[in-house]
């Protein structure tokens, strides 16, 4: 576990040193320049894109309202027969008969809900802590220092599955403070280790030398390198956080509510329990959640790339 | 040195009597608990009452916290609420099946990530390349329940190729030594016990290598193009020495270093995933036990012991790396 | 690296060595003897659901539990086979005087425990005097279905048990102090086995102690139960989950036509149901109701058992006053498209329940009033009740699957879904089973709503009806509704059956009309699913299946 800590240590580091060395506002044209070149990250950047759009949009996109039981779908279904693709319902029933394919266009919303909640929670709560700890040093800065290596050594599923444990009832909530949590020492990390190299770094020194203001440093040159190493840890989170809550419903100790259309829940849930009736039932929320699993990695890991100084020729 | 190693030995037992005393109050402040998972449907208010006093609930807590400190200190954590056993058999039990299982997966992985890495650099920007990248990815970003639920319904179901489930088939007796099932079959002379465990462990430890697979062979293939663009490599090319000879002597060895130090990061991440993998395969390992001692019924005596133990366990190997670090570099020793 | 492969080798060949030499240290402990048993009956392998407690009769109340212990042991009165009629067991007959206080049993002859001691009247009342004065609190509140059944113990104003003598070697006398509609129906339950007071004695059988927050049970529970049963124990390896039951060569009924009975735990159903088709168990418990029909397709037996269950939404009248008007709880009746549940979720043979007990049961009115799916009427009772616009907190269990209640949230979710659309807003809360749902439920009576079911024992009304209605529950409120609690105490205290029949009748009739403290809402029997070669398996309603008629065909 400990060893765990290490390597998410040394995934930090590695970041920290590529995004805070020179560069300012230069480094992002120029590392924009090499996205838009690099087809990977296209191709994560338009699966991101129309994740977005269907999840934004849902209410327009969608055929019908995710949570009606229709009539025509509950007359020809029973336990072990969910009908299929009919008029009107082009994927036919889940196995309450309502609309398939609204909640597979509504599932991209409440997944972006999850995704995005989990890491806003965990960028907040984590920029916070490593602002406290750079600004004060010393011995708060230790202590807390201290407690994110603790917090390192846990993979986020066994941390939303002990907090089960302790809430007494999962809820949706669960999912999304386990990996905010887990990731609140990642993004402290990230904020402070690359604050204090950028303070050493050319550029900053230059600036400094040149008379520019303290908070004109911080703001312009110090902040913007320090949020693209956030940025992509953020992809990367958001990814995770799909995929725990999907394994905490398979678990059965996820959202309790089969009301809500969310890909993890619809694939732990009645994807495994109906796999033999109707196998769609798991592929397409299976496919979606992989898809856009693949987007975030694809677009986190091209930005990476693309700030690595050993690209920059 | 001494002061320093008892300091934090004296830390340790602290932590973790805050800890347990911490997990000890907020288990009892949960609805339901014991009470609610040893009665069925058919319990008495009568009978609830006398179960109350029997587990002597109805004393006050500092009386009840006293009794669990003093039967910890004992090394005595109760019996499972479950199976009615003393938790340390529970656990004991479970350990080795999870070890055998991570140990598999970790041959998996080292066996097939290091040459596929070593290939897609050597075919750097070729199909085998692109392929392995592209696999690779879809590794990370598949659900791992998903992939050995469809695994075992391909393989057990449409065709009979391995066992759906369990360490061993049903009633062939094999018999129980360490509780590594493999290695028991050898100790007792049980070949076919043996060779059936290892049976079982194919599609598990498959399922349980997926994403330490895609890691390492990402990681390999990143280091051996990094130490293929090394100055001392061109070198060792342009001094004309057999192609065979740099790739072993040089290409290998260094790219290696990265590749190890990631699979001893991996622990944490297999334990995670070994909660799932043991579920689909009905595995009675820790992973099953945990799940266990909380959907089947919340079973506090287990889920206490599991939590020290994590925290035990993760103390200790942290003081371990300080006090490493704190024989490679002087300045830690004088603080 | 020429070094580097030396050292390998050498490690390799140090690892060999130990391996070789420690294999003279660990001994094989399969006994070479037992491929001559094979000749005949084989092994039959059936896949269970869940970890039993241990394999005292008397410390249990789980069908887990319970299904190794009604192979091990006998009861005195039992069921004929897939039904929940009464049949002689360790007793040919039994008889009861007119006060309805005495039993008296005439036991079967020539009948052995496993440990060759003889079961007489003696014995019998060894078992029932043992329960009576069991020593300690951690062995009494496990005794649930002795508190329930028999009221307490010595000492206890409660207690129902008087005495019990042996007249002569085969007749047992047990003088209640009064009487008790349970019974006889409750001597057929698998908690009063009979086991032996040899073994119960030298395995130290009483001793149950706290250990922090369970108990330990005794060597005997453990390792060496001792009953009549058709099969002996034959151990329970907990690192694979299989407890292990041995042909019984000296029963006195049917001697098991297997050689040995293997019992598996797979706790998920889903496994259960792979494990059938790769043919390594030859029969399944609790198939998922999704399951059935490509089970059935796939040319597997899929025995259902008669429905003995019951689910029900009950009505908690204490937090909102508005649920103590009878038209409002008969709203909720009729917005309950019972029938759509049934046929879109129910397990194949599940049927919308009108009342609180299968039609099988002593007592069940076949012209009781219904509740047909009627929105526009619930809305009007609805506004005649001024209840408009009523608001109700809906507890659902989570983390649990019952016969009853194979999936509690897609349940829910249809009943929620019902309400809303005849104006009841519903505020859904989950809680999981253990981990507050039973307390939230039946301790607090935090809930308006809430989902629960039974699982019946035995064939008496009042083990439904009684169990639910019969005395002021926190589940239903804990309103002092005497009326019904009245009516239901004499039905159960009828000793002739013709007028507890119609006692019971009424009850039921009132049930549905008068009182509706709860809404039934089906009745799903589970099932059992073997091979094609298993053969005389007879499902039953109590989950009560004995494996002695079963055998293997080619």
């Amino acid at each position: 576990m400990a060893t765990l800590a290490e390597n998410k240590r040394r995934r930090i580091e590695e970041l920290i040193a590529r995004t805070s060395e020179a560069g300012g506002v230069s480094l992002f044209r120029d590392a924009g320049r090499r996205l838009l070149r690099n087809p990977t990250a296209i191709v994560g950047g338009v699966l991101i894109l129309l994740f977005l759009i269907i999840a934004i949009f849902a209410p327009l996109v969608a055929p019908h309202d995710p949570v009606q039981r229709f009539p025509e779908l509950t007359r020809d279904l029973t336990v072990d027969h969910i009908p299929g693709p009919t008029a009107g319902h082009p994927l036919g029933s889940d196995p309450l008969g309502r609309d398939f394919a609204s909640r597979m266009i509504y599932g991209a919303r409440q997944t972006l809900f999850v995704g995005v909640l989990a890491t806003l929670i965990g960028l907040l709560l984590g920029v916070l802590l490593g602002a406290i700890a750079g600004a004060l040093g010393g011995r708060v800065d230790a202590i807390i220092m201290r407690l994110t290596d603790v917090m390192l050594a846990l993979p986020s599923l066994l941390l939303a599955i002990t907090l089960v444990a302790l809430a007494s009832q999962s809820t949706q909530w669960t999912v999304i403070i386990a990996v905010a949590v887990v990731n609140v020492p990642i993004f402290a990390r990230l904020l402070r280790g690359s604050m204090l190299a950028q303070r050493e770094s050319d550029h900053v020194l230059a600036a400094r030398a040149l008379g520019v203001k303290r908070h004109d440093i911080v703001l312009r040159h110090m902040l913007p390198n320090s949020l693209t190493a956030v940025i992509v840890q953020a992809t990367l989170t958001f990814a995770v956080a799909i995929l725990d809550a999907a394994a905490l419903s398979f678990l059965g100790l996820g959202d309790p509510d089969i009301n809500r259309a969310e890909w993890g829940l619809m694939l732990g849930v009645d994807g495994v329990r109906y796999f033999e009736v109707r196998p769609e039932l798991a592929y397409f929320p299976a496919l979606a959640i992989i898809l856009v699993a693949l987007g975030f990695t694809l677009l986190g890991e091209s930005i990476r790339e693309a700030l690595d100084p050993k690209n920059r020729r | 040195m001494v002061r320093v190693i008892s300091r934090r030995l004296i830390q340790l037992v602290a932590t973790v009597v805050a800890l347990m005393t911490l997990v000890f109050f907020w288990l009892r402040s949960l609805p339901g608990g014991p009470v609610d998972a040893l009665l069925g449907e058919r319990a008495t208010p009568q009978t609830r009452e006398l179960l109350t006093r029997a587990l002597g609930y109805d004393q006050p807590i500092w009386v009840q916290y006293g009794r669990f400190l003093k039967n910890v200190v004992t090394g005595n954590f109760g019996n499972s609420i479950r199976t009615g056993e003393p938790v340390t058999e529970v656990i004991g039990r479970a350990f080795p099946a999870t070890i055998e299982l991570a140990i598999a997966a970790i041959i998996i992985a080292i066996g097939l990530g290091i040459p596929l890495g070593y290939l897609a650099a050597k075919h750097r920007g070729r199909l085998l390349d692109n392929a392995t990248i592209i696999v690779t990815l879809v590794g990370i970003s598949i659900p791992i329940f998903f992939l050995g639920y469809l695994l075992k319904d391909w393989l057990t179901q449409d065709i009979h190729l391995f066992p759906p489930s369990g360490r061993i088939s049903t009633g062939l007796g094999n018999t129980d030594v360490t509780g590594f099932f493999v290695l028991d079959g050898l100790l007792t002379r049980e070949l076919d016990a043996s060779a059936d465990a290892l049976w079982h462990l194919v599609l598990p430890a498959f399922t349980l290598a997926t994403i330490p697979l895609a890691i390492i062979i990402r990681i390999t293939r990143a280091s051996v193009l990094d130490v293929l663009d090394e100055d001392y490599i061109r070198t060792a090319d342009a001094k004309g020495l057999r192609h065979a000879t740099v790739r072993k002597r040089h290409v290998l060895r260094n790219a290696l270093l990265p590749v190890v130090t990631t699979i001893g990061l991996q622990t944490g991440a297999l334990l995670a995933g070994a909660v799932l993998t043991e579920k689909v395969y009905n595995w009675g390992g820790l992973g099953t036990l945990i799940t266990d001692s909380i959907s089947g019924g919340r079973d506090y005596p287990v889920l206490q012991a599991l939590i020290l133990l994590a925290a035990i366990v993760f103390i200790v190997v942290n003081l371990a790396v300080d006090l490493s670090y704190a024989f490679i570099d002087p300045r830690v020793r004088v603080k | 690296m020429q070094a580097g492969r030396r050292r390998a080798v050498i490690a390799a060949g140090v690892i060999a060595a130990l391996t070789i030499g420690a294999a003279g240290c660990a001994k094989s402990d399969r006994d070479s003897g037992t491929d001559d048993n094979k000749a005949s009956g084989g092994t039959f392998i059936f896949a269970g659901a869940g970890d039993p407690k241990n394999f005292d009769p008397i410390f249990n109340d789980d069908g887990e539990s319970f299904r190794p212990i009604r192979q091990l042991y006998d009861t005195l009165v039992t069921h004929k086979p897939g039904t929940a009629d009464l049949t002689g067991g360790l007793a040919e007959s039994w008889e009861n005087d007119p006060t309805g206080k005495i039993w008296t049993f005439k036991l079967r002859s020539g009948v052995k425990f496993h440990d060759g001691t003889a079961l007489d009247a003696t014995a019998v009342c060894a078992n029932f005097d043992r329960w009576f004065n069991m020593k300690g609190e951690a062995a009494q509140s496990q005794m649930i279905y002795y508190t329930d059944i028999f009221g307490g113990f010595a000492g206890s104003p409660d207690a129902l048990y008087d005495n019990c003598k042996a007249s002569d070697a085969s007749t047992a006398v047990l003088t209640l102090k009064k009487y008790k509609g349970a019974f006889p129906g409750a001597f057929a339950l698998t908690a009063f086995s009979i086991a032996s007071p040899a073994a119960l004695k030298q395995y130290d059988g009483d001793t149950v102690t706290q250990n922090g927050d369970s108990f330990s049970y005794s060597a005997f529970a453990n390792e060496h139960p001792t009953g009549t049963g058709a099969f002996t124990f034959g151990g329970w390896n907990k690192a694979t989950g299989e407890i292990t039951l041995n042909r019984n060569a000296d029963y006195w009924g049917d001697k098991a036509k297997v050689d040995k009975m293997i019992i598996k735990v797979i706790k998920d159903e889903n496994t259960r149901k792979q494990e059938l088709r790769a043919g390594t168990v030859q029969a399944i418990d609790f198939p998922a109701p999704a399951d059935r029909k490509a089970l059935a397709a796939e040319g597997y037996k899929v025995l259902d058992r008669p429905a003995f269950n019951i689910l029900y939404l009950g009505i908690n009248q204490k937090n909102n006053p508005k649920l103590k008007d009878l038209r409002v709880r008969q709203a909720i009746a009729y917005a309950l498209n019972r029938a759509q549940l049934v046929q879109t979720k129910g397990p194949g043979g599940s049927a919308v329940a009108d009342e609180f007990l299968p039609n099988t049961v002593l007592g069940y009115a076949p012209d009781v009033q219904k509740y047909e799916y009627d929105v526009a009427k619930a809305k009007q009772l609805l506004a005649d009740a001024g209840a408009t616009g009523l608001t109700l907190n809906f507890y659902y269990p989570t983390e649990v699957s019952r016969p009853y209640m194979p999936n509690p949230q897609e349940i829910f979710t249809v009943l929620a879904n019902d309400l809303q659309a005849a104006g009841i807003k519903v505020n859904g809360v989950p809680r999981p089973w253990n981990g507050g749902f039973k307390d939230d439920v039946q301790q607090f009576g935090k809930q308006d709503l809430h989902m629960l079911g039974w699982t019946g024992d035995y064939n008496d009304p009042g083990n439904f009806v009684g169990t639910f209605f019969g005395r002021g529950k926190v589940e239903f409120g804990d309103q002092a509704m005497t009326d019904m609690f009245d009516a239901i105490g004499k039905a159960d205290a009828t000793v002739d059956q013709t007028a507890k029949k119609a006692a019971f009748e009424q009850v039921n009739r009132d049930l549905a009309s008068k009182w509706l403290p709860a809404v039934p809402i089906w009745h799903a029997p589970p099932a059992v699913v073997t091979t094609k070669n298993v053969v005389g398996l007879v499902a039953s309603p109590l989950t009560a299946e004995q494996f002695n008629t079963v055998s293997l065909t080619k």
